[in-house]
């Protein structure tokens, strides 16, 4: 019984930790005035009015979310592709393949960062949107190679041969049979890029053209420039992102977790 | 014909490229530009830079400093982060799943928008204008939690319970059930939640400028300002340098090239 | 069987090989298949049989040689257009489609030439993909065939293992294939399953009519359900014939082997229809070169039991195993041993006689490379074999163990092993044996009984007094048949092993 007490203590304390400035947020999001002021709180939805009204920071969600899609979407593609081609390659191509597809994984976010800047500034594209694109696909597609190739690796191999017995061409095989296989991982590996791309700041900042911010840049630098107090505005966007990601999360994670993807 | 036999194997080739172009070349591009040195233009090749970080003493306590943050910042993690993974992953709640979610929930959401709320928080209880190491630690800790929730429950999830039932049945007492049996199994989460923090809490930036006030300058702080305020590119590649010789000998001795890398960044949980 | 008469060859293999990373899966291998037979690679794994297969298939592209199929080269056909079928061995199943689906996917993707007439009273032939209603009513048949009728809308993942493997046989027959390949297509079953499936197979095949082949390691299918059986191993075709052809007249002691329960023992040609084996000669229906050495094989079923006296040979029980239908004795004829069934049982201990007829003793030419002889270790750290006492160097038998000071072996983990008594496999090279006509100086002595001129150099077989054992050598000096002789071994050239460990 006291064991059951301390651990659901524990438990309470960690909770608060993460979930407290998430929670004053929130609800200081419905009090207009500039400063958090724990003695004063009055109810209104000035903010969420200011923040919707606030063109340029609806411009920065808009190019977050379009940037988070676009690269999620590009990372997929090659990731999945490459994904295939390493399973079904050799092992000296496979294995050199896999080594360097870790780099990015393993490495500061700063370095990667950096290492595209050299690169672009030498080719006349640094900050560029191409830069900033490829940037958040370095980001997004080693994770979506690594969440496909456990499903390659699951599947009954002969599915594909047993396709082209049938008769589909080596196309009609891979996307008739392969893929729909594969599909989950394919899903997840689009889902975590969306969300790394989402998170990232560092790489952005070293990638995106000049006059282009994303809700990371943007606030940092507001943050810096010490206008974050000035524009309240971001604690009702700050909010609206906590609740949404909360609900959208909670939600795929209570009704998609069926037994069979649990270990996976 | 031969496109049979090589149609699946020629789709890696774009990502092969793409590698080569984008990780590669750069990479060593970073290696070019730490040893050389541009004197009216022209390029030599030179270890100025590394004698440079060497000597100078500034450079020396920053690297000091971002180490010992690290270091504390994945001590605290792994503190906190071992008992609630252990209480979760022993917990008899049918849905564990749902339980863990909610701890590493906010891992999904920007890191910058809950950095910042938590200075919100500081700033209330009135730490922000004083503590700027405290709050740079709080702030790791506050950020990287997930990362080390996340492969310590995984492996404490998967061990066998007869383990421990046997060794119970050994005449092991809790204590030593735990510190013979549990936490030997556990390692791999161990080391791999290690690898997952500590490299972060040394370059991770936006979390010691945005707590600290702009006063605490980490490693990852540093080359930003070699690359954004100092325009020496060179000394900026040769700290990257030197941090991937960091990085690299961490997972030397963690043994943590494997690949439960992905593992801890959550790929599983979408 | 009517198909068989025709001799139509559906598919034929020339010299194939299949080199994988440098290692050859399949070696050199000709055969012809004839329309409508159901006909079973069978071997161990690794023999090349699903090598072989898969190059049927078109999943592998042979590294050398041509597939024939009807007369038509197909080597380099593609899989999807080959007009043949494959079963997996873990079915392959689409795990995303259901039953229907999985049967239909082959007849969707199919276009058939469909002959029009238009205006002018021409007519054109346009190819057209199967009619919604064709699709429908040729699953619905092909599930019929396999007992599966209403199972359309169940998915995979709802069937039984049986079921499942009903399942990929229906989707590889409605495609309407010439040829059916069946990878060990029981092999994930339970034996009471295998065995009704065998049967179901069998009968298929004959409503069908298609040309059916099959792969599998069991012995005991491959004899049920084929009409022509390919013996294969190491990449090699060992045999082809008949389930009875195979059984009754193997090609080699192989084939004795896999193929039943059998006796193998060496043996030699002593005259014409005479072999030799267990120091006893038989009559026997072979006619080899006297003095060829042969394997000689007998199927326990051949051997009767008889008094201990009456028998030709003479044998001890060392266990006696109940088997069901009968027993499976086994007595140790000197140092060789002896598998029997019969319906007689017999104690431990006993003295038995043995009876083999003439037509039981089934010869097979040995390619004779090396010297072989059952032996054991001595007190001294010699070896007996062959009638004689041979130095030898015991610390072979363990890999970096010594001799202590009492002649007891130390293995390489410091533990201490006496061999006296220990039985050993010994084999000598034929370029390792060398003679003397000092009889003192050899290990064993005996007569030298065959020489044959090999071009550089002479053939010798020498024959020991006692048990008769051979010796057979070849050395470049000139020697007469019938000189008595010592046969000497260098200690290094005794290649010894264990016959079982040793705690």
């Amino acid at each position: 019984m006291v064991k059951k007490i301390l651990s659901v203590a524990i438990c309470a304390i960690v909770l608060l930790f993460v979930y407290a400035p998430i929670l004053l947020l929130v609800v200081y999001s419905f009090d207009s005035s500039k400063i958090i002021n724990i003695h004063e709180f009055s109810f209104s939805f000035e903010l969420y009015k200011q923040l919707f009204r606030d063109q340029k920071i609806m411009q920065i969600l808009f190019n977050t979310v379009w940037l988070a899609f676009a690269a999620a979407g590009l990372s997929t593609i090659l990731g999945t592709a490459g994904a295939i081609g390493i399973f079904y390659s050799r092992k000296r191509v496979a294995k050199p393949l896999n080594a360097v597809s870790q780099i990015p994984v393993i490495n500061a976010e700063i370095v990667t960062a950096i290492s595209l800047a050299l690169l672009f500034s030498m080719v006349a594209l640094y900050r560029t949107y191409f830069s900033l694109i490829v940037g958040h696909m370095v980001l997004c597609t080693p994770f979506v190679v690594l969440s496909v190739l456990p499903k390659l690796k699951q599947m009954d191999s002969n599915t594909y041969e047993a396709a082209l017995d049938l008769g589909a061409s080596p196309a009609q095989a891979l996307f008739k049979v392969v893929i729909p296989q594969i599909f989950s991982g394919i899903l997840a590996g689009f889902m975590l890029s969306v969300t790394l791309s989402l998170d990232d700041y560092i790489i952005t900042a070293f990638t995106k053209p000049k006059t282009f911010d994303t809700i990371s840049t943007y606030v940092y630098n507001a943050v810096k420039n010490g206008t974050n107090s000035s524009t309240p505005a971001l604690r009702a966007l700050s909010a609206l992102i906590f609740v949404v990601m909360i609900v959208i999360l909670l939600v795929i994670n209570l009704r998609a977790r069926k037994p069979a993807n649990k270990g996976a | 014909m031969q496109r049979f036999h090589f149609s699946r194997k020629q789709l890696c080739i774009p990502y092969g490229l793409f590698l080569a172009l984008f990780v590669v070349i750069p990479m060593l591009l970073i290696l070019f530009y730490a040893f050389t040195k541009e004197t009216d233009g022209n390029l030599s090749f030179s270890f100025s830079n590394f004698i440079g970080f060497f000597t100078s003493r500034a450079k020396l306590s920053t690297l000091l400093m971002s180490i010992t943050i690290a270091i504390i910042s994945t001590a605290l993690c792994l503190l906190i982060a071992y008992p609630i993974a252990y209480i979760l992953a022993r917990s008899s709640f049918r849905k564990k799943n749902v339980l863990l979610m909610i701890f590493i929930l906010p891992m999904w959401i920007n890191f910058v928008l809950r950095i910042t709320a938590l200075r919100e928080l500081l700033d209330l209880i009135g730490l922000l204008e004083s503590q700027n190491y405290l709050n740079t630690l709080i702030g790791m800790v506050y950020d990287f939690l997930p990362f080390m929730i996340l492969p310590l429950y995984t492996t404490l999830e998967k061990i066998d319970k007869s383990y421990l039932e046997a060794a119970a049945d050994l005449g092991g007492n809790k204590f030593t059930v735990f510190t013979k049996v549990t936490f030997p199994l556990s390692m791999p989460g161990v080391i791999s939640g290690i690898t997952m923090v500590f490299m972060p809490s040394m370059t991770n930036y936006v979390v010691s400028d945005t707590l600290s006030n702009f006063n605490i300058t980490i490693l990852g702080k540093l080359i930003d300002e070699y690359f954004t305020t100092y325009d020496n590119w060179h000394m900026g590649s040769m700290i990257s340098i030197i941090l991937l010789l960091i990085i690299f000998l961490t997972m030397l001795a963690t043994g943590g090239f494997k690949d439960n890398e992905k593992e801890a960044r959550g790929t599983n949980l979408w | 069987m009517a198909e068989l008469k025709k001799e139509e060859k559906i598919i034929e293999i020339v010299n194939v090989s299949k080199i994988f990373d440098e290692t050859a899966a399949v070696q050199d291998i000709s055969f012809y298949v004839r329309k409508g037979e159901f006909i079973t690679f069978l071997g161990p794994s690794g023999c090349g049989k699903t090598t072989t297969l898969r190059m049927i298939a078109g999943f592998d592209i042979p590294t050398s040689g041509k597939i024939l199929l009807g007369g038509k080269d197909i080597t380099n056909l593609p899989p999807n257009r080959r007009p043949v079928n494959t079963v997996f061995q873990r079915y392959a199943l689409f795990p995303h489609y259901n039953i229907y689906d999985n049967i239909a996917f082959g007849l969707k993707l199919k276009k058939i030439p469909v002959t029009y007439r238009n205006d002018k009273d021409e007519t054109y032939t346009k190819m057209q993909k199967l009619t919604r209603k064709e699709i429908d009513e040729k699953v619905r048949a092909a599930l019929a065939v396999v007992d599966l009728e209403g199972f359309e809308k169940r998915s995979v993942s709802t069937l039984s293992g049986g079921q499942q493997q009903r399942v990929a046989i229906a989707r590889a027959i409605v495609n309407e294939p010439e040829i059916l390949l069946l990878d060990e297509p029981l092999g994930a079953l339970d034996l009471k399953m295998r065995k009704e499936m065998q049967i179901e197979l069998k009968e298929m095949h004959r409503k069908l009519g298609i040309t059916f082949i099959y792969v599998t390691h069991d012995q005991e299918e491959a004899l049920t359900m084929s009409d022509t059986i390919v013996v294969m191993k190491d990449g090699r075709i060992q045999q082809i014939g008949t389930p009875t052809s195979i059984y009754n007249e193997p090609a080699n002691a192989f084939v004795a082997d896999f193929i039943g329960d059998s006796n193998i023992l060496n043996g030699t040609m002593v005259a014409k229809y005479t072999v030799r084996f267990c120091n006893k000669n038989f009559k026997c229906v072979d006619d080899y070169e006297k003095n060829e050495k042969v394997d000689v094989v007998v199927r326990p079923e051949d051997i009767v039991m008889t008094d201990p006296d009456k028998g030709m040979l003479k044998g001890r029980v060392v266990s006696v195993v109940f088997k069901g239908v009968h027993y499976e004795i086994t007595a140790m004829v000197g140092r060789s041993e002896m598998v029997i069934q019969s319906t007689q049982s017999r104690n431990v201990g006993d003295i038995i006689g043995m009876d083999i007829e003439p037509d039981n003793i089934h010869i097979m030419k040995k390619e004779f490379t090396v010297n072989q002889y059952d032996g054991y270790i001595t007190k001294k750290n010699t070896v007996v074999f062959g009638d004689g006492e041979f130095d030898c160097d015991v610390t072979t038998l363990y890999p970096g163990s010594h001799l202590d000071e009492e002649g007891y072996l130390i293995t390489a983990d410091g533990e201490k092993i006496d061999l006296t008594d220990v039985d050993v496999t010994v084999e000598v090279g034929l370029e390792d044996i060398e003679i003397s006509d000092n009889a003192d100086e050899g290990g064993a002595r005996g007569h030298i009984v065959q020489l044959i001129y090999k071009g550089d150099h002479y053939q010798y077989i020498v024959r020991t007094e006692e048990n008769e054992e051979d010796y057979v050598f070849d050395i470049p000096d000139l020697w007469n048949e019938n000189d008595y002789v010592s046969i000497k071994i260098k200690p290094e050239n005794i290649h010894m092993r264990l016959k079982q460990e040793i705690k």
